[in-house]
């Protein structure tokens, strides 16, 4: 049944990709195409005085210069503005609305031209005045303002009384600076004008039906007016799950002109969009001396706009990973003025497991521990906050195989003790853990006479690999070779899809595709089985599988009708299914992904420079639909792993309240230099209960906890901690 | 990035006329430092003058034994080329520690000795900053200066000079080729650049109307016992927090003739003379590139976020002189410090 899932098949639109013919947002052309340059505020807070846009609108081939003041109609109602991710308190920012300027690089007008190059050399030439208001962006500064939001679990027991009273205790703060997720493809939006009003955006988003509905709300359109397309993502990572402000600012100036717009933010620009907010993760762990553990209490405190609270579940995941009588989970937040932060892969966990597995590793050092018995003492069967068995928990056989691989049984407590010529040596662990969701997708599947089978849902593949696990499970379904199966995706047109993140859509996905491949199946059976002289006359219609493009006998391919004949002979040109993905409500487990990570750090003891020489990722996330996409997808997180722990901060000067490194040569992530071994381990989970297929997906769970490991292996080589992320060579010197 | 007009100069004594003729020009080369200042409106010239193909692609020897290398050699070209692979692996080295291919490619030597600071206020014109608008203030003395000088700052500007090639060539005492409107002249590479004193934003000695035609190495090429030591925050594709381009020569373990020249630490190659003496007729060994690294770090000065620089520099400083001693040079390829 399964030639394709659970191998190692290649991506369907890699080919696409290396050879340029996948077209991205800002790629699509159309006649008459214009575009528009983004002019940003230079302060953080503050009114637009006085916004001149007279010697831009001057310019030859400068066709109009859109602001708060020139522009088609906004919606002027929260609710039109609230996107699908939008957090639940707040007011979603609106661009070109008003003269209040919100947060460093939010766009105050947009300057249209016959071409890019002179709507960027006009927008140098619209002239602002700000009255500036006092305004605030550093979190530590604003710390003791933080207000306290709902926190991700309930308190258990007396966490604070256990803690002051554990025979061992270990508590400190963490800090996560802020990052941005500098995806390779610059957000673009191409908005074409087919006339009467109507419009077909090629956007740049995570989420092409979630852009779709928002913009008929901002722009008060019917949905019949609005087609949103987003073939293909070069990589979002959570920025793309909003609607961000390009495709307004675009579809405001194609509305303005009634012509075709792009609209392309610029590096810099995209910092001004969402981020991952700084946090201080503060971590308490009370233990008695045998590593039982008796209290848990971490609280963060994060960064969020003044617009709107965003927050994630940062302090909670100690509730599934380890056992404690005690526990408090909370979230504070710090209103500043900046942009609204965002989902930025593993979105909470990456961040807050971070924190935890410093401290739990910090709390093995004050217990004299093996850092992994001590993750093995506190195992927990359960989800602690519902007091729930898991769907299936394969995270002791991620230690073992995790272990073994990194030869962790090897290791000398003992910081500073090993050491390889002139650097010191160090070795480090953590636990990774994230959600296994499942949200509701459909899909479309359109199977014609000569073999060929059509799949169209409306979801994105922003590089996860989506087309191919749905063109896999589907040639799976349908008995047919991958090369028959086409996938359309991304067209708001198409069956219902949500934002792709949270790493769930690839179960999501496939099970709509099992769904209306079921449909089918069940058609065919029928068709096949009335035949004259069927040779599936007698079997049971439960018992017809689709095998080598036939209908046939389960475990008999002997018997057997060839799809083309069954549709020839009920007329069917072609059979069309549309299916909802249906799972079973099941609130008695809990459904999470886990991981075991160990990582080998060189440190030059001198000059402090690290390297991160070996990191073994031992998964375990249910069934993996593909080995090569999915072990990519471990692999890319374990090297984002490396940058949040070693190179990725996000740098402002709080006296302008502006990013300073907006740009990738100064924004430092891992390049090739920086990486060397990784090995990842999928780790058998089987698991009858969370789906049919047993998958629970692999978005984000490759990067939780890598972070941790790394930092945990720099103070087992040099005895140093460090708790200020990203760990530089100048914090280990100090 | 606002509009420009744009000629390509027919040769040099054309550049220099067109430059004469367009105050608010620019030469441009490889374009790799100077289209992204443009780019941030950091630069606005009124107009570019192409002289990337002025025929000043050569590299060759001098009637005293030293190479001749003109102005528009790409870096990569540079690194590569044999002579300077056999008799100058120093300024080999100091090139492929910058940068990465794809730019190597595109920048020319010229250009590499002319690139500006990397300090972030001077790219964002946003903010204050001396050397981009004189009379305006200097952001980073009371701000985000973990990447600035330490050494020959003024109260207006800290700024470093991130070129790795400068460093090496420093070391090894290049001359500048200058082609002007009153005619030609060379110039020691340590007195190409200035010392920011109360003109950051006057970089180099280069008048205006001058064309840089080429550079010229003296024959001593310190083969044998060299390295460049780059330390910055990834391994790779970053500029230097501090660097060093060490030169030796020795009889036995004898020091016989010492360079050594620091990157990342003030706004021009940092050379002390006297560190260098001191070097000289001494054993190579840690103790007296110790002491070489606290003449060279005479006088050096922190600011709120830098202070690590001191000490980072003074340990990188010991570890390149002893990898020039041992002839066991830097490598720029290997992900790792030897
Ligand atoms: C992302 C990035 C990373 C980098 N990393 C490094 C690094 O790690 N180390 C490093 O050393 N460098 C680094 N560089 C800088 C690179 O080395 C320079 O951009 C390059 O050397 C400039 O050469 P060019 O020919 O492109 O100069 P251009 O950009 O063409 O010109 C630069 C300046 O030089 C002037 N100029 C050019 N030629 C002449 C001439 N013959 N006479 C007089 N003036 C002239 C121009 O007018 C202009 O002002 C990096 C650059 C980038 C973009
Ligand atoms: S250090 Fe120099 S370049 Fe940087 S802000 Fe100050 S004056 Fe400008």
């Amino acid at each position: 049944m399964n030639a394709y899932v659970g191998t190692p098949t290649s991506r369907v639109d890699g080919r696409a990709k290396v050879t340029g013919t996948a077209k991205y947002a800002g790629e699509f052309t159309a006649n008459g195409l214009v575009h528009g340059f983004v002019v940003a505020a230079t302060i953080p807070r503050g009114r637009i005085a006085r916004l001149d846009t007279s010697e831009a609108l001057r310019v030859t081939g400068v066709l109009d210069v859109l602001t708060h003041t020139h522009r088609p109609p906004l919606a002027d109602k929260d609710e039109a503005w609230m996107d699908e991710v939008a957090p639940d308190e707040g007011s979603p920012f609106r661009p070109l609305y008003d003269d209040n300027i919100k947060f460093n690089g939010q766009p105050i007008a947009l300057v249209v031209a016959e071409d890019w190059e002179t709507a960027k050399f006009a927008a140098t030439l619209v002239h602002v005045e700000y009255q500036e208001g006092a305004f605030g962006t550093d979190l530590e500064a604003g710390r003791d303002k933080a207000i306290e939001v709902q926190g991700p679990h309930k308190p258990r027991g007396d966490a604070a009384g256990a803690l002051a009273g554990a025979a061992v205790r270990h508590e400190a703060d963490y800090f996560i600076p802020t990052e941005h997720h500098n995806p390779m493809e610059l957000f673009a939006t191409t908005v074409v004008w087919d006339g009467n009003g109507r419009i077909t955006v090629y956007d740049k988003t995570q989420g092409v039906q979630n852009v779709h509905k928002y913009l008929c709300g901002v722009f008060g359109k019917k949905p019949d007016d609005i087609r949103v397309l987003s073939p293909y993502v070069g990589g979002a990572f959570g920025s793309g799950l909003r609607p961000q402000y390009q495709v307004v600012l675009a579809t405001l100036g194609a509305l303005a002109l009634k012509r075709s717009v792009r609209v392309v933010l610029t590096r810099q620009q995209m910092y001004g969009l969402g981020h991952r907010p700084a946090t201080i993760e503060r971590v308490g762990l009370g233990a008695k001396p045998d590593g039982t553990l008796e209290a848990v209490a971490h609280e963060a405190t994060a960064v969020t706009s003044r617009y709107e609270d965003f927050s994630r579940n940062d302090s909670g995941w100690a509730e599934q990973l380890y056992r404690s009588p005690n526990s408090r989970y909370s979230h504070k937040l710090v209103r500043l003025d900046v942009s609204t932060p965002c989902d930025m892969r593993a979105p909470g966990a990456a961040s807050g497991v971070c924190a935890l597995e410093c401290a739990m590793d910090e709390l093995a050092v004050a217990l004299k521990l093996d850092p992994l018995e001590l993750r093995l003492k506190c195992y927990s069967d359960r989800d602690q906050s519902e007091d729930l068995p898991y769907t299936s928990k394969q995270l002791r056989e991620c230690y073992a195989r995790g272990a073994e691989a990194f030869g962790w049984s090897k290791r000398n407590p003992t910081p500073r003790s090993m050491r390889d010529d002139k650097e010191l040596v160090g070795w480090g662990m953590a636990t990774g853990v994230w959600e296994a969701l499942q949200m509701p997708v459909a899909v479309r599947i359109v199977l014609t006479a000569n073999g060929h089978a059509e799949v169209y849902c409306a979801a994105s593949d922003i590089g996860t690999g989506t087309y191919t696990i749905v063109a896999q499970v589907a040639a799976d379904a349908l008995g047919l070779p991958i090369e028959s199966i086409s996938v359309k995706l991304a067209d708001s047109t198409l069956p219902q899809a949500p934002v792709e993140g949270g790493s769930w859509m690839a179960a999501s996905s496939a099970h709509a595709v099992l769904g209306a491949a079921e449909d089918i199946r069940r058609e065919l059976a029928r068709l096949a089985k009335t035949m004259p002289a069927s040779p599936l006359g007698g079997v049971d219609a439960a018992d017809v599988i689709l095998v080598d493009g036939t209908i046939a006998k389960a475990g008999d391919k002997g018997r057997a009708v060839s799809i083309a004949d069954a549709m020839r002979y009920g007329k069917l040109e072609r059979i069309e299914k549309h299916k909802l993905n249906h799972f079973a409500e099941d609130k008695s487990h809990a459904r999470n992904t886990h991981s075991a990570v160990f990582a080998e750090v060189k440190i030059d003891e001198q000059l402090g420079v690290i390297r991160v020489t070996r990191v073994v990722s031992a998964v375990a996330a249910g069934r993996i639909l593909n080995t090569k996409t999915g072990r990519s997808q471990i692999m890319g997180g374990v090297v984002w792993g490396i940058g949040m722990a070693l190179h990725e901060e996000t740098v402002t000067d709080h006296r302008f309240g502006r990013i300073m490194n907006a740009n990738i040569a100064e924004y430092h992530i891992p390049v090739n230099a920086d990486i060397h071994d990784i090995e990842v381990i999928f780790v058998e989970e089987r698991d009858d209960r969370i789906n049919a297929l047993g998958v629970k997906g692999l978005g984000e769970i490759g990067i939780v906890g890598v972070p941790a490991a790394i930092a945990n292996a720099v103070y087992h080589a040099t005895g140093k901690r460090i708790r200020r992320f990203p760990i530089t060579l100048d914090k280990l010197l100090a | 990035m606002i509009n420009f007009q744009y000629s390509r100069a027919t040769d040099v004594a054309d550049a220099i006329l067109l430059l004469s003729a367009h105050p608010g020009a620019k030469l441009i080369a490889g374009g790799t430092n100077l289209i992204d200042l443009m780019k941030e409106n950091v630069e606005e010239p009124s107009r570019l003058i192409d002289i990337s193909r002025l025929p000043l692609r050569k590299i060759e020897e001098t009637a005293d034994g030293g190479l001749r290398i003109g102005a528009l050699v790409p870096n990569s070209d540079l690194a590569y080329h044999p002579l300077i692979e056999q008799r100058y692996p120093l300024v080999a080295s100091a090139i492929l520690a910058g940068a990465s291919a794809q730019l190597r490619n595109m920048a020319s030597v010229g250009g590499n000795l002319m690139q500006r600071t990397r300090c972030a206020y001077f790219y964002d014109t946003a903010t204050p900053c001396n050397k981009r608008t004189p009379g305006s203030g200097c952001s980073a003395i009371d701000g985000l200066n973990r990447n600035h000088a330490i050494l020959g700052t003024s109260a207006s500007c800290i700024a470093t000079n991130p070129s790795d090639m400068s460093v090496a060539l420093a070391a090894l005492g290049a001359r500048v080729h200058i082609a002007g409107p009153s005619g030609e002249r060379t110039m020691a590479l340590a007195d190409f650049h200035r010392l920011p004193v109360d003109t950051p934003h006057i970089d180099t000695n280069l008048d205006i109307g001058e064309i840089i035609t080429a550079i010229e190495l003296p024959p001593r090429g310190f083969a044998h016992h060299y390295s460049y030591l780059k330390i910055r925050d990834r391994l790779s594709y970053a500029f230097a927090l501090v660097s060093v381009a060490a030169a030796l020569e020795l009889e036995g373990n004898a020091i016989s003739e010492a360079r050594v020249a620091l990157g990342g630490v003030a706004h021009k190659p940092w050379r002390s003379l006297e560190a260098e003496t001191a070097l000289r007729g001494q054993a190579a060994t840690a103790d007296h590139f110790s002491r070489a690294a606290d003449l060279l770090l005479q006088g050096a000065q922190a600011y709120s976020h830098n202070s690590f620089k001191i000490e980072l520099a003074r340990r990188a400083i010991v570890r390149t002189l002893m990898q020039a001693a041992n002839a066991t040079p830097q490598s720029q390829a290997h992900k790792k410090i030897a």
